[in-house]
């Protein structure tokens, strides 16, 4: 539509988010609100062309901008998107107009500069998608954290000052590692910082690949988050305000995984595929280890957290399924599909979990029973997600799990079956939550007092259940596009640098 | 109409009734609700018997098409597509017919529950879900309908949400399908990786011959059957499903959802599934004679132990859901021993009879006001008449009287097995031998409790209230009260199952088995497994048949065994009394259904549980949390105290690090500028 698409896209929200910022203190809630609505609305309008404009024969990057930024470093505002990072712009997009919704009551407490926060990280992330410079990605990936902080410390539960500073603590850690990573690249691309020059280079030799492997692993993991990096999840979770978890979990931990994707995979082959089999046992150990600590859960959130961690334990695993130098095409588009459902499904459970909590205040289970008798249409909803979450078919959860396992049948039989262990752990741990959550006779007075989903709740929930029902009854849609991208990326990888 | 609109047609209108009565039932009342669902069914049902009817008379030609591109991934395309033969149309008519009577005495059955538009929505959805199943031309749709008729089936047993025994079953039910289908998947997936890259039925069936001696290495070093190993695993998903030992325990639960669906989804279609499944993959399980033989083992072992239990329960639905796994076991031997046409026949009449058994308890309950246990009926044949009537031809088909239907089918599965070369068939033979006794012997102990005998409600104590079937204001009949006939919506579904559960045998069995009809559909080896052909060759047409039944081992044996039932409970009632007493032992066994709930619970729930506390605490709380990354921060905290002793606050102590610091960096840039 417009020659600077991404440009429009990552600047959008910002600057809508400093208007909204710019409406002062709480006696003009209501415009910040609408404000916010409208530049969430407008940043995903924006995003709509990206995927109609979208080439699906072009496995390369579109909508590219290239302007230069420092240039004696050779730093270059470079956008673009593949088949790959433009579905992710979209989720994001998607999942900002959804949490600006799902805060318009519930947050009374500075709302201009909560709706702010999430519309400014939105263009961050975004921008974290779309560049395609090592130090335009690094100031995005690092800046988005920023709100995020802001949001969890500020409108979190009583212990956010733990939580934010143990995600801070675990971030830190790996993010220095990464800038030393890419200043080696800087030098051995030529001194660029371009990431399509990076993953051009020739000859990189296996110690040094590995040595950078880690580098981004620790940055990476922390993010997705693998095992046994992950524990800062759960206490995120739990702290944030509904919002900040949807997001969190939405697109937060799919930059982790889109980073091994974007980089340790293309640029670092060698590597990736000797190191492999740490990434798949790391990959299954969540997904059963995980599965099966998210079982034993009292608190609705940390169920549903750690069920993320078991179900991003099918992103990695499908991303590092190689058989000889090649990976499995299968698994990485199961993958991609996995981390795109996981957007939809687990925004649309801690959303759930968020407009219990703000009627009866408690996220434990024990406090909770029958609240299908006062909230039927509510319970409905709350089944769909539960049920995606449990990988049922026509739910988009059931695509992507599908796929990776399809895949790592192909690869090891055993990866398969330890995997698909998810069929039964993760219709147990959700399906019990729901049990004993949502089913049986109203259990006290706070449940007798709750009402059903008001016009604002069930706009929310219904456009998330259609996403989640259309991705499951449509995954060509969303893999088309993706095709090319990933057999540029199976082709790339393939190619040894030694 | 071209056939794919016919097709589409049949599949879509029972949803379309579905999403009518699910979404808008709350604005369009109660009696759009269910006429909505009822025509959406109708019309299904009415095509299904017109291409059954094509099928029969030989006009008909497979139709195998896709509908739309679900996902393709390196090249292949993975549709929802429609695969209708002579198998497909038998189903549909079976499914949509037995819905459309389910619809129709749900009216009655349902009418004072506050929840009836949303049970008209689910079992609709099941009929389409179950339609999908059925008329699918790849594993992928198999795998969604499969997975589709069990959220609708986890939905029905959970339809009273508010009882804790409901909502315990349908859970319990949903997992335990979840462990078969951990199987069906990994089966998938191996047909994908190895039988040339599609999960469309035909393309795999033509690349199955080719990997005959196939060999794959699951545990290092042993070369196992690539055939072997994926029908295992797929006939895992078919034991979950049709409820096979071990699998088995979700079945009898599942008995806490309202009648009408444990006629149609837990007696009649769902849990034929995995019947329907290995009969559909005949060409994969006659290649593998191991794989029948596990078939064979599971389902002998369900078809007798099963039956066992069913005579040492009270509660008139258990009777017939034991009864439905012990035929389930039937079925599935047939499969092992290699008669999937007569195990599909079974199929059929085993689902009009049993749907019948299963909405003729469903009258008897509501007669009896919400009360299923049946030491508190007796005589109830002068009250409901036509229950009563309907139900003892239900029985008689069930225990396979000569010229019933029932007998037909369970007779040929009997003598197929008897005919099976398989290591595995002298003992299917025994289990299916001896279950004839024990179905007939439980099967007439219901029916005399139930219909004969004395009023027992009329002795029964006040505070004997066994009320079960919802409704929490029912607390059964009082001594005074009289039990009552149902209304029509309910006693003509009775009767319009009566009559196949009769004639459908006799006039089905020529064809379905021995004719062609299952040509080109099924495929069985006949130099390796011959039990059919041999069968062929000794069938005279069923009135022979039927005559000749009357002096074989199994009608005796079900003589034997209603007699039996009549001494025990019309004429000698002190005896199964004294019996149960002298063999204390054995009866808490059987009422301990083998303590297998109890096992699985210990083992499987606390199980998983203890070892996820164990991966919380200690992992995570204690290994990651409490030593690496506290561990971490407190190393920062050490290390800061000691940095802060730097900090003395005197001027003087700072500008000399200044300057030391100055000093330092000049070194080193003079010494670079002379090394120079």
């Amino acid at each position: 539509m417009f020659t600077n698409q991404l440009s429009l896209v990552i600047w959008a929200p910002i600057v809508a988010g400093l208007l909204v910022l710019a409406t002062g203190g709480d006696q003009r809630a209501n415009l910040a609100r609408w404000l916010a609505v409208a530049g969430a609305l407008i940043g995903f309008l924006l995003s709509l062309p990206l995927f109609t404009g979208f080439d699906n024969l072009n496995g390369g990057m579109q909508f590219e901008e290239v302007k230069p930024w420092i240039a004696s470093f050779g730093i270059q505002y470079h956008l673009g998107v593949d088949g790959i990072s433009m579905l992710f712009v979209i989720l994001n997009s998607f999942t900002t107009l959804m949490v600006v919704l799902a805060g318009w009551q519930v947050i009374q407490k500075r709302p201009a500069q909560y709706m702010a926060a999430f519309l400014i990280m939105s263009g961050l992330i975004n921008g974290a998608f779309a560049a395609l410079d090592a130090i335009l990605f690094y100031v995005f990936f690092e800046g988005m954290l920023i709100p995020m902080y802001l949001i969890i410390g500020v409108w979190g539960g009583p212990r956010r000052v733990y939580a934010s500073f143990k995600f801070f603590l675990y971030t830190l850690l790996g993010s220095l590692l990464m800038l030393v990573a890419l200043i080696y690249l800087y030098f051995q691309a030529g001194k660029t910082f371009d990431i399509q020059a990076f993953q051009a280079i020739a000859k990189i030799p296996l110690n040094v690949q590995i040595l950078l492997f880690i580098a981004f692993f620790l940055s990476f993991a922390v993010k997705v988050p693998m095992w046994p990096v992950h524990t800062w999840l759960p206490d995120a979770h739990v702290e944030a305000p509904t919002g900040g978890s949807m997001v969190l979990a939405a697109i937060t931990l799919k930059i982790g995984a889109y980073g091994f994707l974007r980089f340790a995979l293309p640029i670092l082959p060698d590597a990736a595929r000797e190191l492999s089999w740490i990434m798949v046992a790391l990959s299954l150990v969540a997904v059963v280890y995980i599965g099966l600590v998210a079982l034993v859960q009292t608190d609705m959130k940390k169920l549903v957290a750690y069920s993320s961690i078991s179900h991003m334990g099918f992103v990695t695993l499908g991303l590092f399924m190689f058989t000889g130098s090649h990976l499995n095409q299968w698994a990485v588009e199961g993958a991609l599909v996995q981390m795109v459902s996981h957007g939809f499904v687990s925004a649309g459970m801690f959303f759930c979990i968020g407009v219990m909590y703000d009627r009866v205040h408690s996220r434990n289970i024990a406090d909770y029973g029958g609240v299908a008798n006062k909230m039927p249409i509510f319970a409905a909803f709350m089944m769909l997600f539960a049920m995606a979450n449990s990988g049922l078919p026509a739910t988009s959860g059931f695509a992507g799990e599908f796929m990776v396992i399809m895949g790592a049948v192909q690869v090891n039989f055993w990866y398969a079956a330890l995997a698909a262990t998810t069929l039964i752990f993760g219709a147990a741990y959700t399906l019990w939550m729901y049990k004993r959550v949502i089913f049986g006779e109203v259990s006290n007075h706070h449940v007798e007092e709750m009402a059903d989903v008001n016009k604002r709740e069930f706009l929310v929930l219904a456009v998330l259940a259609i996403a989640v029902l259309g991705m499951g009854l449509y995954p060509q849609g969303f893999v088309e596009k993706m095709h090319l991208s990933v057999n540029d990326l199976i082709a790339h990888v393939a190619q040894t640098k030694l | 109409m071209d056939m794919k609109s016919l097709y589409l047609l049949i599949a879509l209108s029972p949803l379309v009734g579905s999403i009518i009565a699910g979404l808008f039932g709350w604005a369009i009342g109660r009696r759009a609700s269910h006429v909505v669902t009822i025509l959406g069914v109708a019309v299904s049902a009415a095509l299904s018997f017109k291409v059954l009817y094509a099928f029969l008379s030989g006009q008909a030609e497979v139709f195998n098409a896709p509908v739309y591109t679900w996902l393709t991934v390196g090249g292949y395309e993975f549709s929802v597509g429609f695969l209708v033969d002579s198998l497909t149309a038998m189903m549909l008519v079976v499914v949509t017919f037995v819905s459309l009577m389910v619809h129709i005495y749900t009216i009655g059955y349902m009418q004072e529950d506050p929840g009836y538009q949303r049970f008209f929505s689910y079992i609709s959805l099941f009929t389409f879900s179950m339609l999908m199943l059925v008329m699918s031309n790849n594993f992928i749709q198999l795998f969604f309908g499969w997975e589709a008729v069990g959220l609708v089936s986890y939905l029905l047993i959970g339809f009273w949400f508010k009882r804790p025994t409901a909502i315990y079953a349908n859970l319990k039910a949903f997992l335990v399908n979840r462990v078969g289908d951990f199987g069906f998947l990994l089966g998938i997936g191996l047909v994908l990786a190895y039988f040339g890259g599609s999960l469309n039925y035909s393309d795999v069936f033509a690349a199955a011959p080719a990997l005959a001696s196939k060999t794959i290495q699951i545990i290092p070093g042993c070369e196992w059957s690539l055939l072997t190993v994926t029908c295992i695993l797929l006939f895992i998903g078919a034991m979950g499903k049709s409820a096979q030992f071990p699998l088995h325990v979700w079945l009898p639960d599942s008995m806490e959802g309202p009648t009408p669906i444990s006629a149609l989804i837990h007696a009649a279609t769902m849990v034929t599934a995995g019947i329907f499944m290995v009969s559909r993959m005949s060409p994969l399980f006659e290649m593998s004679d191991t794989a029948l033989n596990v078939v064979l083992v599971a389902g002998s072992i369900t078809a007798l132990f099963m039956g066992f239990l069913g005579i040492v329960q009270n509660d008139i639905k258990r009777v017939v859901a034991y009864s439905t796994l012990s035929q389930l076991g039937y079925m599935t031997v047939a499969l092992g021993a290699s008669a999937y046409p007569v195990a599909m026949f079974h199929v059929m009449t085993h689902a009009f009879f049993k749907a019948l058994l299963f909405l003729g308890a469903g009258s008897v309950i509501m007669g009896m006001h919400h009360d299923q246990d049946m030491r508190n009926m007796g005589g109830l044949r002068k009250y409901m008449p036509i229950t009563w009537i309907t139900s003892l031809l239900g029985s008689l088909a069930l225990i396979g009287t000569p010229f019933f239907s029932g007998f037909y089918s369970k007779d040929s599965i009997i003598e197929a097995v008897q005919l099976s070369h398989l290591p595995a068939a002298g003992f299917a033979y025994f289990a299916v031998i001896a279950g004839v006794f024990v179905t007939a012997f439980y099967s007439f102990r219901m029916y005399f409790l139930v219909f004969h005998g004395k009023e027992r409600w009329m002795e029964k104590k006040d505070d004997h209230h066994h009320g079960h079937d919802d409704h929490d204001h029912h607390h059964g009949l009082g001594p005074h009260d009289k039990p009552h006939e149902s209304p029509w919506v309910v006693t003509l579904p009775l009767v319009l199952l009566a009559i196949p559960s009769v004639l459908v045998g006799f006039f089905a069995i020529e064809p379905l088995v021995y004719g062609s009809f299952f040509k080109g559909v099924i495929t069985i080896h006949g130099e390796a497994h011959p039990a059919l052909e041999e069968l062929a060759r000794e069938f005279h047409g069923p009135v022979a048949m039927g005559v000749h039944a009357f002096t074989s081992l199994p009608f005796l044996l079900a003589l034997a065994g209603v007699v039996t039932a009549w001494f025990f409970y019309m004429k000698a009632p002190q005896i199964p009394a004294a019996i149960k007493q002298k063999f204390s032992f054995v009866n808490q066994i059987l009422e301990n259904k083998y303590y297998l709930d109890e096992l699985y619970y210990a083992v499987f729930a606390k199980g998983s549980r203890a070892l996820g506390t164990f991966f919380w605490k200690v992992g995570d709380m204690l290994l990651i949390d409490g030593l690496v990354v506290n561990g971490a921060a407190k190393l920062v905290g050490t290390f800061s105290k000691l940095v802060r002793k730097l900090q003395t606050g005197f001027i003087y102590s700072y500008a000399m690090t200044m300057i030391i610091g100055v000093l330092a960096l000049m070194t080193l840039w003079f010494s670079q500028i002379i090394l120079r």
